[in-house]
């Protein structure tokens, strides 16, 4: 059950998605971000549509795959949708109860749950194309900067790329111990709330008990393989800027400027 | 070219106390070389002290007192430590806790990296070490996609990239199935006999020390005995009282010569055996 979740997941390929620089499409993502938070109508909705659309068609990744990566969160999606929808002052359409559906609600809904879905669609392009190793080393070299004001840099990005890493490994110990669990007769899927978070506690603990020899045993083997730090440390692939990369960004920058004026004429 | 790889002299360690329990020693006055360019397998049961030990070759743990010299660095001097550790690779039991990356070849960058090597040069080791674990066609894979035996190449790989003079196995086949002990075990003996690298195994599994030059065999904090698998795994008494058993070949000539059948013991390997017993069963 849980070997679906893709979240986080990378999908090596080698397309022009693939191939960017790391540190451009951090950028973009935050650009993009930006946009879609900036988007008022229709008009620029369908502008960073577009441009998400682009660069899904250009990575190859599965539209199959990001749906599934969304349901997990399909429920907030949809409670952010619906209290939208109930919550929002304006013409009344339809009213029953202690409810009453506006026409601005109506879009302000639609709005909500096409941003947070696009929101998350991106930023799932981002880890889907990026090896976590090469977004680490983006974001270290991004914030690099911050070394000077004594941000641990190098350990933040090193812990992230861990954590990247180790999310299959620990979603099948999940699996192994739900298992484990059911077989000893635990109930996970009967009974209220409380009930089934109070079942969740047989399978939190060995997990936390396991991680943490996890962490130490990988500690050890990497100190075995001479890691001290950040310090003089090379890369296989170190980053360079090519020319693909001036040219995502420009288009980036352009239509996010673009979003962001349209948005001011209220499009 | 001959030379020693690791020297261990009058080793002592304590594993230190906590406020309640007083520190618990594991060895007192240990002394083994290993040969350079040697085979060797370590065998013990659980709790002999044979990973303690192992943590010694490569200045995880320190020696209280005594030392440990590798390729005649002292695994004490702090200005050493990562020479030593270049020197000395190490690979563990569990091959899901010592790959770092999602990327197979960016796993096996990651010690060079480290060491600060150039990335044209990284990227000729990484390449170079993993053809010679036989993985070059999955470096762009990622590793939980693998099977228990592939990743464990992968993870002598990353320690091949670094170019030691000696990896130092710690039971790195415990979690694995037949199919993928064989494929770690073969791959340790033809870097053993291929390249020349100095091949220390920590394990409990006989078979597999049968495949080396020389076995250690420790209990309690000690050697036992010390010799070639067949000076080592005839000695059956010695043995069982350790509490370990031996090879099946060498159980069943034993059991043969105590119901009074005059054969010797040293036939380790399944064919070996069946030709003792052949020999003997054609002269009665």
């Amino acid at each position: 059950m849980l070997k679906d979740i893709t979240l986080g997941q990378f999908f090596p390929g080698n397309t022009i998605v693939h191939r960017l620089d790391p540190r451009t499409k951090l950028i973009l993502v935050i650009v993009y971000i930006v946009a879609l938070f900036s988007a008022e109508g229709v008009v620029t909705y369908a502008l960073v549509f577009a441009a998400l659309a682009a660069v899904v068609a250009l990575s190859k990744i599965k539209l199959k795959v990001i749906l599934k990566s969304m349901k997990p969160l399909l429920f907030i999606i949809l409670l952010t949708g619906l209290l939208n929808l109930f919550y929002t002052q304006g013409t009344p359409l339809l009213s029953f109860w202690i409810f009453t559906i506006t026409r601005e609600g109506i879009f302000n809904a639609l709005f909500m749950v096409l941003r947070i879905a696009m929101l998350l669609a991106g930023t799932f392009m981002l880890t889907y194309t990026t090896s976590p190793i090469s977004l680490t080393d983006g974001l270290e070299k991004l914030l690099n900067p911050l070394k000077k004001i004594k941000v641990p840099v190098h350990e933040l990005s090193m812990m992230m790329c861990i954590a990247l890493r180790f999310i299959p490994t620990l979603i099948e110990e999940t699996d192994k111990i739900i298992n484990a669990q059911k077989a000893r007769g635990a109930d996970f899927e009967t009974g209220s709330i409380i009930r089934r978070a109070k079942a969740l506690i047989p399978i939190l603990v060995p997990l936390f008990i396991s991680s943490f020899r996890r962490a130490d045993e990988l500690a050890v083997a990497m100190e075995c393989r001479c890691y001290h730090g950040g310090e003089g440390r090379t890369r296989l692939k170190e980053l360079h800027y090519q020319p693909r990369d001036y040219l995502a960004l420009t288009e980036g920058l352009v239509l996010a400027v673009a979003v962001i004026v349209l948005a001011q004429f209220g499009l | 070219m001959e030379q020693t790889a690791i020297v261990v002299d009058q080793l002592t360690y304590d594993y230190p106390g906590t406020e309640e329990t007083s520190p618990v020693q594991v060895f007192e006055g240990l002394d083994l070389i290993i040969e350079a360019g040697s085979f060797v397998a370590v065998l013990g049961h659980n709790g002999c002290g044979k990973s303690t030990l192992a943590k010694h070759f490569n200045a995880i743990l320190l020696p209280t007192g005594g030392s440990v010299h590798v390729y005649g660095m002292d695994t004490r001097d702090e200005a050493l430590l990562l020479k030593i550790r270049q020197q000395v690779g190490m690979v563990f039991q569990n091959p899901d806790n010592q790959i770092v990356s999602n990327v197979v070849e960016e796993d096996v960058a990651f010690a060079p990296e480290n060491l600060g090597v150039p990335p044209e040069e990284i990227r000729t080791r990484v390449d170079e070490a993993l053809k010679l674990v036989g993985m070059f066609q999955y470096r762009e894979h990622a590793p939980h996609m693998l099977s228990g035996g592939q990743k464990q190449r992968i993870a002598i790989a990353g320690v091949i990239a670094m170019r030691p003079k000696c990896i130092v196995l710690d039971e790195p086949t415990a979690m694995l199935d037949p199919q993928g002990r064989r494929e770690v075990l073969a791959t340790i003996r033809r870097l053993n006999r291929e390249n020349h690298i100095t091949a220390v195994l920590i394990t409990h599994h006989m078979p597999e020390a049968v495949l080396a030059d020389r076995v250690v065999v420790m209990t309690d904090g000690g050697i036992l005995t010390d010799g070639t698998p067949k000076e080592v795994f005839t000695q059956v008494e010695l043995l069982r009282a350790a509490g370990l058993t031996v090879p099946e070949t060498t159980m069943l000539l034993y059991e043969l010569r105590q119901a009074g059948f005059d054969l010797p013991l040293d036939a380790l390997s399944v064919e070996e055996c069946a030709q003792t017993l052949r020999d003997f069963l054609t002269k009665a």
